[in-house]
């Protein structure tokens, strides 16, 4: 039965149906009270349970070979957003579908196959690698233990992964320190790489490296991503990076996505005043001696979010409307999709 | 006009077990009244360390080997400690990347900025009270009355770099090293102390040495550039001129690998290999390894030279054909 499903699945043409879907998706941290905080809340002290609102009730579709830039600033909830997607955070809330079928609900070979499908590249090259490891055990574990390769083509296996990334696979005996950055998030690539992954999970992994160092990487995803045909969720806060780079733009602000567009269109017609005041504050090369623009005040806790329109109270066009009610993400052009009530 | 800060082939060397490390091997450059210096380089590059030299912050194993650093004239390299102490934080002051760096997280920010205060000047109590009061409104802190009596912690990272920065103003100095102020900052924030920054630049005639590995934000903030690499400057001159037109090879590469820069979707212009380490720099130049217009010549020891009026750079193959189409 299962098998005719996928059989006809298999038949819709590739480009309509989503390689990754998030519905509805939620995730909050939660600090409980310990003993001592349970007596002093009886005792009448004003303590209470902290709850974080990471992501909240965040919707977005992927296509396969897409490339999806997610921006914010800190605290806006993007990177636990891409660890939901690449399921290493379960979700509070919602679902994630990969290629229609809820990750949640799969069941042992499944589960396996489908976690190695997505795989995250993390942004510090210098925390994400194990220091006790040597690089071909880095970069070739992951497949040995899934069948990938096996003892005997373990070192050609590794070598083909290291070469992919441009490093030389004579280094492969050497150990994490002995790399410079740039180096070392080569083998974070060549790591994520090696489980052949169809998707990935790039969280700031250019933001530790120097420009020049940062163009090579660059340019690196973007030969992986013809070469091996690869979808991606590339997080940054630096929206030079991502306008190079995205077919498609998320904006997040204080755990909502408040805005996503095409490229082209979200850089020409920004239509959320929270993504029009991020835009100008976004210091340019291209710019001379000018005066900087500037969004008044600072970005709220997400302990305590303003109500309404998380933005209102930095916002320069806020009305009675935004101090009370959610905006919702509403489609204002083919692909534009915005959350402000000034669009009516 | 006499220039604020003249340095003149400044050599900051750490004398480590490895070997000599040259961090800084011959920078020159100057700093003209109420105007912004953008120091430019990557890791390693020596910018922090010819920073921390102007102001006399360069700990053992290293050291100032050689040249001049005139501050209205007045060599500072010659200064002793305790002339170098009259001079910091009351002529001279330091922002750093890190606010917690200038922040004692034990004391209340009131009892650090009147500290400072009384460390260059005799005034009351109340009048130092006053004094910080008025250079924590100055850089946009709301209720600074409230604020003095916070402690760092509970303040924000943009808000910390805010009292950072207005420690850095409270004797009105005449130059203040910034030492990437903003790079650990959001876009938003780092607009509204950039904002601050050249407001106060205009309004108070400080000089600035912004220290920053990022283009984009000396493009909009700086009226001269410096690029260093490998210790030493490559190139300087007007900030337009220079990014416009870069002369030096690896500044164009620099300039070419910003992504703004590129068609969208299309390969970055890279450059390629990766900074030298300093300990076994080759001789001449320290670029030509990965320059495409490297020759022989270039391994002979090349000097800053004058290429075009005010616009210097350390190459004998310089970008040249280009300053002409435009």
């Amino acid at each position: 039965m299962s098998a005719a499903m996928e059989q006809i699945q298999g038949h819709a043409p590739a480009a309509e149906r989503p390689i990754i879907e998030l519905i509805g998706i939620s995730k909050r941290f939660e600090k409980r009270l310990d003993f001592i905080g349970k007596l002093a809340q009886k005792l009448g002290a004003p303590v209470r349970e902290e709850i974080v609102h990471a992501v909240d009730n965040v919707n977005l579709s992927i296509r396969k070979g897409e490339v999806v830039g997610l921006v914010g600033e800190s605290g806006c909830g993007k990177s636990t957003l891409g660890r939901v997607v690449a399921g290493i955070m379960p979700p509070s809330d919602g679902e994630v579908l990969w290629r229609g079928r809820n990750i949640g609900s799969l069941q042992g070979a499944e589960a396996r196959e489908a976690k190695l499908r997505a795989q995250m590249i993390f942004q510090d090259p210098y925390a994400s690698l194990n220091p006790r490891m040597k690089v071909q055990d880095i970069v070739g574990e992951a497949p040995l233990v899934h069948g990938m390769t096996t003892r005997g083509g373990f070192e050609s296996y590794v070598d083909e992964q290291l070469r992919r990334a441009g490093l030389d696979p004579t280094l492969k005996k050497r150990y994490p320190h002995q790399f410079s950055g740039g180096q070392r998030q080569r083998i974070g690539i060549a790591r994520a790489l090696a489980v052949q992954p169809e998707f990935l999970v790039c969280d700031e992994s250019v933001a530790a490296l120097d420009v020049s160092i940062q163009a090579q990487i660059l340019n690196l995803f973007m030969k992986l991503r013809a070469d091996l045909d690869l979808t991606y969720l590339f997080i940054s806060h630096d929206l030079g990076v991502v306008e190079h780079l995205s077919d498609r733009v998320v904006i997040m602000y204080l755990g909502r996505v408040v805005e996503q567009a095409p490229s082209e269109e979200i850089f020409a017609r920004a239509n959320h005043p929270y993504t029009v005041s991020l835009l100008s504050s976004v210091p340019r090369i291209e710019a001379r001696k000018r005066a900087f623009a500037t969004v008044k005040g600072e970005i709220p806790s997400p302990l305590n979010p303003p109500p309404g329109c998380h933005f209102h109270p930095r916002c320069p066009h806020a009305f009675d409307r935004c101090r009370v009610e959610v905006p919702a993400l509403k489609e204002i052009a083919p692909g534009h999709l915005s959350a402000c009530h000034l669009n009516g | 006009m006499v220039a604020t800060l003249e340095v003149r082939n400044l050599q900051t060397h750490f004398f480590t077990r490895a070997g000599v490390v040259k961090a800084v091997d011959g920078v020159s450059f100057t700093v003209g009244r109420g105007k912004v210096m953008g120091l430019v380089g990557e890791s390693g590059s020596g910018k922090t360390v010819t920073g921390f030299s102007i102001i006399g912050l360069v700990d053992a194993p290293g050291r100032v080997v050689g040249g001049e650093i005139l501050f209205h004239g007045q060599n500072l390299a010659r200064l002793s400690e305790e002339e170098m102490r009259q001079l910091r934080g009351n002529r001279i002051a330091m922002i750093f990347q890190d606010p917690m760096m200038t922040l004692n997280p034990v004391l209340r920010i009131d009892t650090q900025m009147i500290e400072t205060v009384l460390a260059h000047t005799k005034v009351s109590q109340e009048e130092a009270r006053q004094r910080c009061r008025d250079a924590l409104g100055m850089v946009g802190i709301p209720s600074p009355e409230e604020r003095l009596k916070s402690y760092p912690h509970q303040f924000s990272g943009g808000m910390r770099q805010r009292v950072a920065i207005a420690i850095a103003l409270l004797h009105r100095p005449e130059l203040i090293i910034a030492d990437e102020p903003t790079t650990a900052l959001d876009v938003t924030i780092q607009g509204q102390i950039l904002a601050e920054v050249q407001k106060l630049a205009t309004n108070t005639g400080t000089s600035l040495i912004w220290i920053t590995h990022d283009l984009s934000v000396v493009a909009g903030l700086a009226d001269d550039i410096a690029v260093m690499y490998a210790g030493r400057v490559v190139e300087d001159g007007p900030v337009s001129e220079v990014l416009d037109k870069p002369l030096h090879p690896y500044t164009h590469g620099l300039i070419g690998s910003v992504p703004s820069r590129n068609k969208r979707g299309e390969p970055l212009r890279q450059i390629p290999g990766m900074t030298p380490s300093l300990l076994k720099l080759p001789p001449g130049c320290a670029f030509r390894s990965r320059c495409d217009r490297a020759t022989p010549e270039c391994a002979t020891p090349i000097e800053l030279m004058e290429l075009i009026p005010g616009r210097h750079a350390r190459c004998i193959h310089p970008h040249l054909e280009e300053q002409v189409a435009a």
